[in-house]
């Protein structure tokens, strides 16, 4: 019995150590490389060309267009999935039937789990033509189609754990409100939200990185164009769809062009922990201010 | 205001907690509700409000009649009643928000956008709650910082910025140390004289000292409703003679 428990043990840690390992690996490799880029190509280079064209003769190696393109269609998702996700979580949470509730929520939790080239394609072949009866402009890859159909990708994540946290508000706060004559409409989006401010923004940040870090909408609908541009009609390229551009192309692997997805690589590890110590610090702060 | 419950039953689900009350209370007293726990207290006091339509399988039947009007009328709007009827909780439940902002919510809510009329009744409210000096230099602050008692006083001063005639109070000071709950006591005796107050008690000395008139719950019956002292010294029935003594309960 003793025999079994120390097995069991010593199993598990070897699994703690093995994910460790493989974190750190991998964090290794990209500073290895990463370091290895800007041997040739300075940090401000990178931070401030407005071009990125590493792939063409005349080499240019800034940034700011891949960062600009994951931004952009980060930015059009997350403007529909946080109104719509959090009404959503408001109506479940306050408004409706238990039943109602537990049959909706998993149904929203479906979206999450739709593979996302089927996704891709939703937004190439329907989305975007859609949207061109509208604007005769839109280009047939663009910032607007896959943006808008990675925020219905993400909406479950905001509407899930948003609600979560709505549920969790302390019953005796609606009450509070109510007694004041408050209506159902002013109690929940004047008291309850605000009450559960820290988890609906754990769950906007949590989105937002999903949303960041998404390759094969953008990928399939945006376009390969590295483009500096806000304009969200244009085709333009995303940090995620570079990287799977230059891996599955025949790029030398010893060369400063293969280099450059470590790069941009280190570029989208940087922002996403950012997001997440945001995420993290929000979460400390509020349990600070409930004791 | 002058208020009157008639043969009120209160069922939660097929439970039939309130069997039956009928009492009149008349304006500007202090009426308290006692009685061992689960007996109804906090199930009637809510009826004066409709707190109970929150409460999904809860069921109310009878007449409350507050200043002529029948409050369970399907013409009735429940939160303007509930301007009317203000209500302070066993537990002190202030918003997650500042000490300013949690007294200006009635207001903000009732759709006063005036921000001078907001800052004075923000003040003469806690003023009136008694805790205008404790709080005057830090409006700003976090009303989840002040202590329970404060807490507690925070959330009359809630209730009174939307000037409500009557303040149901269901064991305000149960969560309160020894003398915070004397300060509550002594808010009561002095809201008197605006309001008409029903309070819910386990304290015998505090239903004594505070109130004019006192209802003794048992099981969900009345058992006696009287005049505090007349209660307290001469009650006419066992039960209440043997609750008051702390035979039980
Ligand atoms: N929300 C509810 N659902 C079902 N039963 C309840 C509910 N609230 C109270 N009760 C029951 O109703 C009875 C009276 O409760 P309550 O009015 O809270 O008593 P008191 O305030 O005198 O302690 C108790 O038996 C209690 O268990
Ligand atoms: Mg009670």
């Amino acid at each position: 019995m003793k025999l079994r428990e120390t097995i069991i043990e010593k199993l598990l840690l070897a699994c703690s150590l093995l994910t460790i390992f493989t974190t750190v690996g991998i964090i290794g490799v990209l500073i290895f490389e990463t370091i290895g880029f800007f041997k040739e190509v300075s940090l401000i280079e990178f931070l401030t060309d407005t071009e990125w064209t590493p792939l063409f003769s005349n080499k240019r190696f800034g940034i700011l267009p891949l960062l600009t393109g994951t931004l952009l269609t980060t930015f059009i998702a997350t403007i529909v999935a946080v109104p719509l996700g959090l009404t959503i979580a408001v109506y479940l949470s306050e408004y409706s039937h238990k039943t109602v509730r537990n049959l909706v929520k998993p149904m929203l939790e479906i979206l999450a789990a739709v593979p996302t080239v089927v996704y891709g394609y939703f937004a190439l072949v329907f989305v975007t033509p859609m949207f061109q009866k509208i604007i005769p402009t839109l280009s047939g890859f663009n910032a607007l189609s896959p943006g808008i159909v990675m925020g219905i990708m993400i909406l479950p994540l905001v509407s899930s754990l948003s609600e979560d946290a709505l549920y969790a508000v302390p019953k005796s706060l609606r009450e509070g409100s109510f007694a004041l004559g408050a209506t159902k409409f002013q109690t929940s989006w004047k008291v309850i939200v605000p009450s559960a401010f820290s988890g609906i923004s754990v769950s906007i940040i949590l989105a937002i990185s999903r949303a960041i870090g998404e390759t094969m909408i953008v990928a399939i609908a945006a376009g390969q164009q590295p483009r500096l541009t806000l304009d969200p009609t244009v085709p333009i390229e995303t940090m995620t769809t570079y990287i799977v551009q230059v891996s599955l192309g025949d790029v030398p692997h010893d060369s400063v062009e293969y280099r450059t997805i470590f790069a941009v690589g280190m570029t989208l590890f940087v922002v996403t922990l950012i997001l997440n110590n945001i995420s993290f610090w929000l979460k400390k702060k509020f349990q600070k201010h409930h004791r | 205001m002058k208020i009157e419950a008639k043969n009120v039953h209160v069922y939660y689900g097929s439970d039939h907690v309130l069997k039956g009350v009928t009492l009149s209370i008349k304006k500007n007293t202090v009426t308290a509700l006692i009685g061992p726990s689960g007996c109804g207290k906090s199930t009637f006091l809510r009826c004066f409000n409709r707190m109970n339509d929150l409460i999904e399988n809860a069921r109310v039947e009878g007449e409350i009649m507050i200043e002529g009007v029948d409050i369970y009328h399907p013409k009735i709007n429940v939160n303007e009643l509930r301007k009317t009827v203000g209500m302070v909780f066993q537990k002190p439940n202030p918003f997650p928000k500042s000490i300013f902002e949690n007294v200006a919510y009635g207001l903000r809510v009732n759709g006063v956008k005036d921000q001078a009329l907001i800052d004075e009744k923000v003040e003469s409210s806690l003023r009136g709650a008694a805790l205008w000096d404790e709080v005057k230099d830090k409006l700003k602050k976090s009303a989840l910082a002040l202590s329970g008692g404060q807490q507690q006083r925070l959330c009359i001063a809630r209730a009174l910025a939307v000037e409500p005639s009557v303040l149901l109070m269901d064991e305000p000071a149960s969560a309160l140390d020894p003398i915070s709950s004397i300060k509550i006591e002594e808010l009561i005796y002095s809201l008197k004289a605006n309001y008409t107050i029903l309070i819910v008690t386990h304290n015998m000395q505090q239903a004594s000292r505070t109130s004019d008139k006192t209802a003794f719950f048992y099981m969900g019956d009345l058992v006696e409703y009287d005049d505090t002292r007349t209660l307290f010294t001469n009650p006419k029935k066992e039960r209440t003679q043997n609750y008051i003594t702390g035979r039980f309960g």
